[in-house]
């Protein structure tokens, strides 16, 4: 694989380290020293950190004005984008201005869809998938060329993502997809929140199998329990996400001031399990509305301090 | 068919409040089929719009007809006579037959008395569901003839999304099917399951909605 953007991730990944990133979503107000805030936690421990899109269909500043936040605060942004907001003519033109303000990680994502938000009874857009997305980039980046046809004019050098999840249904289509992303244009994937280890396990047996963790770097999501209600909301509320029942009970095994602790230390068993594993190339930490934990997290799985590219 | 459903009588009621005197006209169409337009339920409505007027003391006339379509101008003919002693037509038809009473009354009101919902078909007896959105180029071929933009609440083209579970979307608390979970079962029986392993490319939406009111013309039937 050759250097696409050049991002920080991107060198990290293509070493041959273990890369990290973290996630910090905006907030629902214009507030950007809250956001700062968050972010300054994640600023030595993280390769790069996702800014979410309108995460849960709720309405958030803006991905592309937080992660110039972002920049200005040295750090490196991975700029999520989804298709439920924005036609293609509205995508290009982000791609294009995310590319010109020096964003070089983009993830890919068709997003949570809106009747789960704030505002259920707006339009959606969905003219694109995440899948058509990725290929949009690519081929903006690779070939210079729109998806009418129509010359770029400086082609935005981003270093591109996707999404997987390996506990949708149907199972066995799950590497396929993730082959398609492949295909499209992804260069590497950040997995949805994983629990449940021995599906993982299998997940990227498979991945292996077809010869995709070749092809692309897989990080592998972790998301810590802060409470067992947070867990049993997980487990019960969130499609596509399984929570085996032993972390349950380890939650509420523990007395209530040390839930969290333990909570923290599932995390960081989590994160050393998939980092065993062959084909994982990093972890992808989202502490949601956690973000002050994430330096001790990765520290204790051993993950700092990180690696210094040029 | 064109599936449709009758809007709350308060709704109806509150339409209507000035008129002293209304035509409840009906559909023999796809309205007729979904039991919510036909004859029987102009009947229905007339009765209840006549009893809750009668009921706050301010009576209500209520002519009833039901056309053949109200979607060919010549099917709403029949009206010409009715409509001259009307205030306003309440139209259970889909949403075509009140536009085109509308077209053919210049100064006459109408309202609707159905919600139109969707295209689509009964599953069983009251049960209907929405099989097509009228995207004007029919890609259903390449998905084992199921249609991801009508039956996958994010119109993927290449699904199923993160949000399957167990054959259901994540979206209507378990009470729709995820159509991509049925594509791919559907692909599987075909031995066809090599259909989904590229990206599927941009759809045209130029045909559909999006490029303006459509018309179709068929030259051969216009001489």
């Amino acid at each position: 694989m050759t250097v696409t953007a050049g991002s920080k991730l991107e060198k990290i990944l293509k070493s041959g380290q273990k890369a990290v990133t973290c996630e910090c979503g905006p907030p629902r107000g214009a507030d950007a020293e809250h956001f700062r805030h968050k972010a300054q936690y994640l600023k030595n421990c993280a390769d790069a950190v996702n800014v979410t899109d309108n995460q849960t269909a709720v309405v958030r500043f803006c991905s592309m004005a937080a992660c110039r936040i972002l920049m200005d605060m040295g750090i490196e942004p991975v700029m999520q984008m989804v298709t439920r907001d924005m036609n293609r003519i509205a995508l290009q033109s982000n791609v294009l201005g995310a590319a010109a303000l020096g964003i070089k990680n983009l993830l890919c994502l068709t997003g949570d869809h809106h009747t789960f938000g704030d505002h259920p009874q707006s339009k959606n857009v969905h003219d694109l998938d995440s899948v058509q997305l990725l290929d949009c980039v690519r081929r903006m980046r690779d070939e210079g060329k729109m998806i009418s046809g129509t010359e770029v004019e400086g082609r935005p050098a981003m270093f591109i993502g996707a999404a997987a999840n390996p506990f949708a249904d149907p199972f066995e289509f799950r590497v396929v997809r993730l082959a398609k992303k492949i295909k499209a244009g992804a260069q590497f994937i950040q997995t949805q929140c994983i629990y449940d280890m021995e599906r993982f396990g299998k997940f990227i047996e498979m991945a292996n199998d077809m010869g995709l963790t070749e092809k692309c770097y897989i990080l592998a999501g972790i998301t810590p329990f802060k409470s067992v209600g947070m867990a049993n909301y997980m487990k019960k509320f969130v499609p596509g996400i399984i929570v085996p029942d032993e972390y349950i009970t380890r939650l509420k095994g523990v007395p209530k001031d040390k839930v969290a602790e333990e909570g923290i230390k599932i995390a960081v068993e989590q994160i050393q399990q998939c980092l065993e594993m062959k084909g994982v190339a990093g972890i992808h930490l989202m502490a949601i509305e956690w973000e002050e934990k994430a330096p001790e997290i990765l520290e204790k799985a051993g993950l700092l301090p990180r690696p210094q590219v040029d | 068919m064109v599936v449709a459903e009758s809007k709350p009588i308060g709704e109806i009621l509150e339409m209507i409040k000035d008129c002293k005197k209304v035509l409840v006209a009906g559909c023999k169409g796809c309205v007729t089929v979904c039991n919510s337009g036909g004859e029987k339920e102009v009947g229905i409505l007339a009765s209840e719009l006549r009893i809750a007027r009668k009921t706050s003391g301010n009576d209500l006339e209520v002519l009833e007809y039901t056309c053949e379509r109200q979607c060919d101008p010549e099917y709403i003919e029949p009206l010409d006579d009715l409509v001259k002693e009307v205030d306003a037509v309440v139209s259970i038809a889909c949403s075509v037959g009140p536009q085109y009473i509308a077209a053919r009354y210049p100064y006459l009101p109408v309202y609707p008395g159905l919600n139109t919902v969707f295209i689509g078909g009964s599953v069983e007896h009251g049960v209907f569901k929405e099989y097509c959105q009228a995207c004007g180029s029919c890609i259903i071929g390449d998905f084992g003839g199921l249609c991801p933009v009508a039956r996958c609440a994010k119109q993927l083209m290449n699904g199923p999304c993160g949000g399957s579970s167990g054959g259901k979307c994540e979206v209507g608390r378990g009470e729709i099917d995820c159509v991509w979970h049925l594509i791919y079962e559907r692909l599987k029986n075909l031995g066809q399951l090599h259909k989904l392993e590229e990206p599927w490319g941009y759809k045209n939406w130029a045909t559909s909605r999006e490029a303006g009111p459509r018309t179709m013309i068929r030259e051969e039937l216009r001489k």
